[in-house]
């Protein structure tokens, strides 16, 4: 990748990473419950400058009415870049890209939502990645599970998503802009809550088979701490009277 | 096609008995054939049959823009095709989130092994180099479309011709080199059905899968490209499991690979 025009040199220097991260350490987290006003459920997830908003409307009749699944609700999901999330304009519309994108996460989803509590009925989980800084479909699943759960869709538990990577031979957590660009691993991961089962998984970059098994270790820690986050956010939000 | 909840529960039972419908180990593919140079006016070709699944895959070459960051190198392109000839499932259109998949799962394998030696194929810096489509078509379908797809688009580049180009039009049928590869990524797609993983579904089990795991992996073993679809989920140890059978059949398809 070395032809790369505008790569840094290195991305790891005495142990810490470009913006001064530790190898395991994440960038500054923000968990938000309901920041928009009209949609059922919404919610908001940061990985520094990674900004991602979603918003779930439903359960509601599902149209076309041949197309309702008289046992389900369908869940529909759109991952969307907003045109200036990034450093050069995202052409609005569908891409190949937020296809693949958007039906991994709703996936993902499916494992946790009782779908069957609502035949014949849609779920429609929008998300709009407003800032782009790497790791944005994990921010996008982040945000969408807390939207979820704000739309008082019953799920089973909540889903948690970060990335971890390999840069300069290191393996990391939550993979940050130049390192995606630059580095030689992104793998972006989900899990069930701090459960043993994972519902996203997409590597790009070659890694070992011990690489691996490191990487999907330190996945699930930083799974785990961003659903302890969700958890906290949920919690404030809808804490009763007397636990104020 | 049987298909169905019937089905469903009728595959699942097979599995959680240790059996498949037709007789396979879990870690078993069916017969596999590649046929290369099926396509003449191709570039490159090959049709690959994992047992009754056949896919086409060809390599047109072209002469474009290269990307602003990257103005030194070729571009590949893959896309994959559900022709409607393939399935009675698949319909005429644009492809379909499955078809898109595929298609960057295949992608994922090849660009991030860096099989293609990219930094070879640039005409004039910032101004002209070789795109390389590679173009997967699917003409039976009958399960297991992703490893036959990669394999068909490998044995395809592994083909692949450079035509010549006159400076201002390329001329089909006449080459002046081949394609410069450095890997050949092999692909394996893990069904996990009543709790069970096993490699090469037919159709007929494709209907009882919780969660799907495709694994590209090298030459020198590393994983290169991971995807997971379905709505199941996969335990960690599922997981190394998943990654250990990729590298092992990983072998066996590599078998097939020559240029």
């Amino acid at each position: 990748m070395g032809s790369k025009v505008g790569a840094p040199e290195k991305l790891i220097v005495k142990g810490k990473r470009l913006d001064g991260r530790k190898l395991d350490e994440f960038r500054p987290l923000v968990a938000n419950v309901h920041p928009l006003a009209k949609a059922r459920g919404s919610g908001e997830f940061k990985f520094g400058n990674t900004h991602a908003v979603s918003a779930v409307f439903g359960p509601k009749p599902f149209f076309p009415r041949g197309l309702q699944d008289p046992k389900n609700t369908i869940l529909t999901c759109k991952y969307t870049m907003i045109p200036f999330s990034t450093k050069e304009r995202i052409r609005p519309g569908r891409s190949r890209r937020s296809t693949e994108i958007s039906k991994v996460i709703r996936e993902a989803l499916e494992q946790v939502i009782f779908t069957e509590d609502y035949p014949k009925t849609g779920i429609d989980i929008f998300i709009d990645i407003m800032q782009a800084d790497a790791s944005t479909r994990c921010a996008g699943l982040n945000a969408a599970s807390i939207a979820t759960a704000d739309a008082g869709v019953p799920m089973a538990d909540l889903i948690s998503s970060c990335a971890v990577g390999k840069v300069d031979g290191e393996i990391i957590l939550d993979v940050g802009g130049l390192e995606d660009n630059y580095g030689d691993v992104d793998f972006a991961v989900a899990t069930v809550g701090k459960q043993d089962k994972f519902v996203l998984l997409q590597l790009d970059g070659a890694v070992t088979l011990d690489e691996f098994k490191k990487m999907v270790k330190l996945a699930k820690e930083g799974c785990g701490k961003v659903y302890e986050l969700q958890q906290e956010a949920l919690k404030q939000r809808y804490k009763t009277g007397d636990e104020q | 096609m049987m298909m169905g909840k019937a089905n469903e529960s009728y595959i699942k039972k097979m599995i959680e008995d240790g059996t498949r419908p037709d007789g396979r180990a879990f870690d078993e593919y069916r017969e596999i054939s590649v046929k290369t140079g099926v396509i003449e006016n191709a570039e490159g070709s090959a049709e690959v049959k994992i047992g009754n699944t056949t896919v086409l895959a060809g390599v047109k070459m072209a002469v474009g823009t290269p990307f602003p960051d990257t103005p030194a190198e070729g571009v590949l392109i893959v896309n994959a095709e559900f022709a409607p000839i393939a399935s009675p499932t698949f319909e005429s259109g644009p492809p379909d989130e499955n078809a898109v998949e595929m298609s960057r799962i295949i992608d994922r394998a090849i660009r991030e092994s860096h099989t293609i030696d990219v930094g070879k194929l640039c005409i004039e810096e910032g101004e002209k180099v070789w795109m390389v489509n590679v173009d997967i078509y699917v003409t039976d379908h009958d399960g297991n479309l992703r490893d036959a797809g990669a394999l068909a688009a490998m044995a395809a580049l592994l083909t692949a011709r450079i035509p010549k180009f006159d400076g201002e039009r390329v001329i089909f049928g006449e080459y002046e080199g081949t394609v410069p590869l450095n890997d050949t990524p092999t692909e394996t797609t893990i069904a996990k059905i009543s709790n069970n993983l096993l490699i090469d579904t037919t159709i007929e089990e494709e209907s009882a899968i919780d969660a799907l795991i495709t694994i590209g992996v090298t030459k020198k073993d590393e994983i290169c490209a991971i995807q997971k679809s379905g709505s199941g989920y996969f335990t960690e140890e599922e997981l190394i499991k998943a990654a250990e059978m990729a590298i092992e059949k990983g072998k066996q398809l590599r078998k097939h690979l020559k240029a």
